[in-house]
């Protein structure tokens, strides 16, 4: 048994929040992005996030160091959308290993400080794994609900390249999340489950789904149970959910994979739903008393942010989770 | 152990607890077992394929199950196809899916595109641990649950012990080893027949339920499945006792722990609503509780509606509405009341044609369907035909009268009196091609287009070209189908095409019989004719094929389809035999078997010259009869006698043989068919490649020649290049040898028969006769060798063979027939002819193809040297073909022509 998972039997642990909302305030430009590196790189290149692990470590780090002040027990790698297929739209695919490298390695790196600083609270670093950009049981065309955009095969290829360069930069964890097609999750835990026979490691994974909307479904149809039933063949750390919805709105979900699930219950919403202009404003103290909910009603082990969520948000949700005890499992 | 239960799920959950009771398997979208959607696959009607499985989903079905394991389509695409379509359908797709195949290609690329968690069917130990293991492994990682299939490398469990054998086993790798978590363990326990009238049968219901409550004991968290139909096949055709035995079974195999199976939800009697009486024979048979339990049953059957026993004891069908009576006595093939039912339909409609339009096609589509979806075997259909055709002779003159005074504005109604259907499904001209006398095939394949509604225009045997055309332009037929069964009956089929083509013919050209094949149709027929050619391997296929091709929406697709398919066939052809290479006449010759005749005994024959057999005792010829090929004829598919103990076509097997052998006791004992044979042995050396045959009373005076063929093409491990003459010793050897030849028939009398059968619309009985006066003819063939063997050349008078071990040729010496493969040229025949003036001493006469008339002759040569043995020509050079044409003092073109199919 790994480290973290002995500690999540004894306590509910804080993930940090969003990694986006944060750049954004850097205000970076395309220069930036670019770096020296990829100065005369022939696309753009702004908005690729992920490339900033590259060109902007600095700042990645320091992004990881606020919510680790703020509280989180677990921060995520910069490494969303570092597939070869999120990674194309860049023209970046042949860079997907050394970005989940170089992020699993600042991320690695600034956990160990505070570990290090604080050797009673460990930090852990997850992983981040997202679904990409295309859905495997899903057709972009109307009129033509059988194509596909892309298979199990090279779904399950490209996740395996991140999860080497993840295991390989130093992650505890794997995070598979935002799942909105549970069938990408299936292809990225196949992934996962080659690399640890091949490496012969043992690194424990969180799933997190996404329930797009009040229908209670993910984006590919399924119940949260049918979901839970989808991935359980692979142990888990812990099954979650995660994005499209506030912290109140996940509620009911989040109950019934409490109910039904022998993993950890892990949820990191959005800070509430967007407004008008398409932002998240819910405040620290409002998502946090949301959160409370989750804890008198003991079904959550873990608990972070998503979109719009922001150090504050970490360290008020911190605040609330340490007089309780976590939710018992297997 | 802690209770786990199986989860699985669609878009939404289904989890499997003591409480589901029984989760229900759809099973419609399987193009094994269903004929529709195999057929809407095929033609990807993918709209009507998903309604199919639509329906079941809102019907009730629990978990659907897909399976794609069909020859003709690439089961893989399909597969991935169609799942991806359903995930498109959340009314569908809400429920799990079954990923259903023999081949693991297909499940893993079905387990690739679905979301949820499935369940796979199925992975055994059929092919080893090894196997095994691996897709068990995959199958975890994939997320999916799994059916194991209680079979291993020796087989499928069938008695209690072994299935515990293989589930302990299965259990002890899947868990143990792969970690496969139980509870996602489904072992499908085998469901066998019962009741079929054989002893071991008797337990098998029980031996399943037994074994399964063992498997709930031991491992209480699997799951056990089966497809409950099997268990009450031999009631086939009464379904109120297969829906008692279907509710008795699960009722049991529930109680014992059974919790997931195939089921059709409308063959199910509710248990409690089962009558008293029926509901305790049933579970005596269920339960194997005595010793009569079947007898007691099948007694009882007969009185329960629908029953197919005894016919005469059950009359209760008489009580239903004219149109039942109609389609059952079609279906069941009963001809005692046809004629009264047809006077009353009659007098119920306007004019008598309505009777032919409305009941009776009305009865014979359900047949078609029964026929199209594997339920009625073709004896049973022919039957039918008998039926149809005997009510349509009783309405003719009715029809006629009609004609003659209309006074109904329906006039030009027409209808061919000497045809079943109307023309409605079209007009399908057959014959078999000039120069070739037989018909089986051909008359099969008429009786069960008529049955699907279709117009049959049969010109009969030995039909010339310009007939045919003839013919097909005068009646505007849709379709043209040719029957042979000689080899050179093939290049009649090629000059046919041409001549079509010539002619701008547009309609579809079907091919079949015995030497046909889909390479020969597509290499020599196909490129001849621009439009449809179809090579039509047996009856049943001749149905979807004509539809395919005639139904206005997706012929043109069809055609297009086997246009290119016929080209597939024949680049693989031509790249096949590219690779083959071949000698010269001369190395070939080199390469003759060597026989060193200075050691070899040349034993003498007792008799010497020819000898007539008038008239041939046929009862001491039945033992000698190859029933085999006799079920392939009513394409009942299995060896003999096994085909009789077939669980799916056993009875029906059962009771073609039965009819068979009364129709032979009564041909017999009448004196019906007259068996005829002529023989001789004659003094012979071989020159190189013929044999020179001499006068009986003298050596020296040569009276004819065999001309053989020598096998060319290049052989690997120093086998010999064969032609028969090499097994006669050479005329250099000074050696005296021998060779025998004869011919046989069983044929005369058939056709009066065939005649008096037709007159009374019974085809059954017309290709009955005709099948077994074949056979008749290779028992009496097998017979005379045996005789000449061991009485008239006396060579080996120390035989006691069975006729199993004669079916298999374990005797010295051969009799190869000329136009088979050892003796590819038909024109040998001839010389037999002149040989034994076959024509004068028994009457058999050649046609201008070689054909022999009657068609129930079989002819060849004797050779006794033990080095004998069967063989094939193959294909012979040009070298060889123009040797061959001086040999035989012909032109190379005529030669050509008879040895068209062996060219290289």
């Amino acid at each position: 048994m790994s480290k973290i998972e002995k500690i999540l039997k004894e306590k509910i642990l804080v993930l940090d929040g969003a990694m986006g909302t944060m750049i954004q305030q850097y205000n970076f430009s395309e220069e930036d992005y670019r770096g020296e590196r990829f100065k005369d790189f022939p696309v753009s290149v702004k908005g690729n996030n992920d490339l900033l692990s590259l060109t902007q470590p600095e700042a990645i780090k320091e992004i990881h160091r606020k919510y680790l002040v703020a509280g989180a027990d677990i921060i995520e790698t910069n490494t969303f959308s570092a597939t070869s297929i999120a990674m194309a739209d860049y023209q970046m695919e042949d860079l997907a290993y050394e970005m989940n490298l170089e992020s699993a390695k600042l991320a690695r790196q600034v956990a160990d400080e505070f570990t290090k600083a604080e050797p009673d609270k460990p930090r852990f670093v997850a992983g981040s794994m997202g679904p990409t950009n295309k859905t495997a049981s899903m057709s972009p065309k109307v009129n033509d609900p059988g194509f596909r955009a892309i298979t199990f095969e090279e779904l399950k290829t490209a996740y395996k390249v991140q999860v080497e360069g993840l295991v390989d930069g130093g992650a505890d964890l794997l995070l598979v999340e935002t799942v909105f097609d549970t069938l990408n999750a299936k292809a990225a835990l196949f992934a996962i489950e080659e690399v640890k026979e091949e490496k012969k490691v043992h690194i424990p994974i969180m799933v997190s789904g996404t329930i797009t909307d009040a229908s209670g479904r993910t984006l590919s149809g399924q119940t949260a149970e049918a979901f839970l039933i989808s991935v359980e063949h692979i142990p888990l750390l812990t099954v979650g959910l995660n994005c499209a919805l506030g912290a109140k709105q996940l509620t009911p979900y989040l109950q019934v994979l409490s109910d039904k699930a022998n993993f950890g219950i892990s949820a990191h919403p959005n800070a509430g739903l967007p407004n008008a202009f398409g932002e998240y404003d819910e405040t620290p103290e409002i998502m946090a008393a949301q959160i409370k909910e989750y804890l008198d009603k003991n079904i959550i082990n873990i608990v972070g942010g998503c979109c719009g969520t922001t150090p504050a948000h970490i360290k008020a949700i911190a605040e609330v989770v340490k007089d309780y005890q976590p939710r018992k499992f297997n | 152990m802690e209770q786990k239960y199986l989860k699985l799920s669609g878009l939404e959950p289904l989890i499997i607890t003591p409480e589901s009771n029984f989760i229900n398997v759809g099973e419609r979208t399987n193009v094994a077992g269903s004929r529709k959607f195999l057929r809407l696959i095929n033609e990807e009607k993918f709209d009507e394929a998903l309604d199919i499985a639509r329906n079941q989903v809102e019907g009730g079905a629990q978990i659907i199950d897909i399976n794609m394991d069909d020859g003709l389509i690439d089961g893989k695409k399909a597969m991935v196809n169609f799942l991806n379509l359903i995930a498109a359908e959340p009314d569908i797709v809400r429920v799990p899916i079954m990923i259903d195949s023999s081949k693991w290609e297909i499940i893993e690329a079905g387990l690739q595109v679905v979301q949820g968690k499935c369940v796979v069917n199925s992975i055994s130990l059929k092919e080893g641990e090894e196997a095994f293991i691996h897709h068990a492994t995959m199958i975890k990682r994939y997320g999916a649950a799994v059916i194991v299939m209680a079979f291993d490398e020796q087989g499928q469990a069938d008695s209690y012990n072994r299935r515990i054998e293989i589930v302990e086993r299965s259990y002890d790798i899947l868990v143990n080893k792969v970690n496969f978590p139980p509870e996602d363990i489904i072992f499908d326990l085998n469901i066998f027949p019962v009741a079929t009238g054989m002893e071991e049968h008797k337990n098998n219901a029980v031996d399943f339920i037994e074994a399964t409550k063992w498997v709930k004991k031991n491992y209480p968290n699997v799951n056990v499945s089966g497809g409950v139909s099997n268990v009450s096949f031999s009631f086939r055709g009464n379904n109120a006792v297969r829906e008692a035995m279907h509710s008795v079974f699960l009722y049991h195999a529930i109680k014992a722990g059974m919790n997931i199976g195939i089921v059709n939800p409308n063959m199910l009697e509710v248990y409690d609503e089962i009558p008293k009486d029926l509901l305790e024979y049933v579970e005596d048979v269920i339960l194997n509780r005595r010793e009569d339990a079947t007898e007691r049953l099948l007694e009882f059957a007969d009185t329960v509606k629908g029953t197919k026993k005894e016919k005469q004891l059950d009359l209760s069908w008489r009580e239903l509405p004219l149109q039942d009576r109609i389609t059952h006595a079609l279906v069941k093939g009963l001809d005692g009341f046809i004629v009264e039912d047809m006077e009353e339909a009659r007098q119920s409609v306007a004019e008598p044609v309505e009777v032919i339009e409305g009941h009776l096609m009305t009865g014979m589509n359900v047949v078609g369907d029964l026929f199209g979806s594997g339920k009625m075997f073709l004896p049973q259909v022919v039957k039918s035909a008998r039926v149809m055709k005997k009510a349509v002779a009783y309405l003719t003159p009715f029809i006629e009268e009609e004609k003659k005074a209309p006074k109904s504005p329906k006039e030009n109604t027409k209808i061919e009196t000497q045809t079943l259907a109307s023309s409605e499904g079209g007009k399908i001209l057959l014959a078999t091609v000039k120069g070739d006398v037989h018909d089986i095939g051909k008359n099969i394949v008429g009786v069960v287009l008529s049955c699907n509604n279709y117009e049959i225009l049969d010109l009969g045997v030995m039909v010339p070209p310009e007939k045919i055309i003839e013919a097909a332009k005068k009646e505007k037929v849709d379709v043209i189908g040719l029957s042979g069964l000689i080899t050179p009956s093939l290049d009649e089929m090629v000059h046919l095409a041409k001549e079509m083509e010539l002619q701008n013919f547009k309609v579809p050209l079907l091919i079949g019989g015995a030497t046909t094949s889909k390479a020969h149709t597509a290499v020599k027929i196909d490129p001849e004719y621009q439009n449809a050619v179809v090579h039509v391997h047996d009856a049943s296929k001749a149905v979807t094929v004509v539809g395919d091709l005639l139904q206005k929406d997706t012929s043109e697709a069809f055609k297009e389809q086997l246009k290119s398919d016929y080209k597939k066939v024949r680049k693989g052809f031509y790249s096949r035999t590219e690779k083959k290479e071949y000698m010269s006449l001369t190395e070939a010759r080199e390469n003759k078997l060597k026989i060193d005749w200075k050691t070899t005994k040349i034993p003498v024959p007792k008799l010497m010259g020819v000898k007539v057999i008038e008239k041939v005792d046929l009862k001491k010829v039945i033992d000698y009869i190859d029933w085999g090929p006799f079920f392939r004829v009513w394409e009942l598919k299995g060896r003999y006698p096994d085909i009789l103990k077939d669980k799916v076509a056993g009875e029906e097997a059962s009771r073609l043989f039965t009819d068979a052998k009364k129709m032979l006791n009564r041909l017999i004992k009448k004196d019906l068919l007259k068996a005829k044979a002529v023989f001789g042995i004659f003094p012979a050396n071989s020159t190189e490649d013929d044999i020179e045959v001499y006068d009986p009373k003298d050596r020296n005076k040569k009276i004819n020649k065999v001309v053989t063929l020598r096998q060319q093409v290049k052989k690997t491990n120093e086998k010999p290049n064969l032609a028969l003459s090499d097994y006669i010793a050479p005329k250099e050897s000074g050696v005296n040898d021998y060779i025998g030849c004869f011919a046989v028939t069983s044929g005369f009398g058939t056709e009066e028969l065939v005649r008096e059968f037709e007159a009374d619309h019974d085809d059954y009985k017309s290709i009955m006769i005709r099948a077994i006066a074949d056979r008749l003819a290779e028992a009496l063939a097998e017979f005379l060798h045996q005789e000449v063997r061991m009485k008239f050349w006396g060579y080996s008078t120390e035989e006691h063979l069975s006729n199993e071990d004669l079916i298999k040729e374990k005797y010295t010496g051969i009799r190869p027939a000329p136009g088979y493969p050892a003796s590819p040229d038909h024109t040998e025949k001839k010389t037999i002819w002149k040989l034994l003036e076959v024509e004068k001493n028994i009457g058999i006469a050649l046609t201008e193809n070689m054909a022999m008339w009657p068609a129930a002759s079989v002819s060849g040569y004797y050779f006794a040297s033990q080095e004998s043995k069967y063989f094939g020509v193959g294909k012979i050079k040009r070298d060889q073909l123009e040797d061959f044409a001086k040999r035989k003092n012909i032109s190379v073109e005529e030669a050509e022509k008879w040895l068209s199919p062996n060219l290289a």
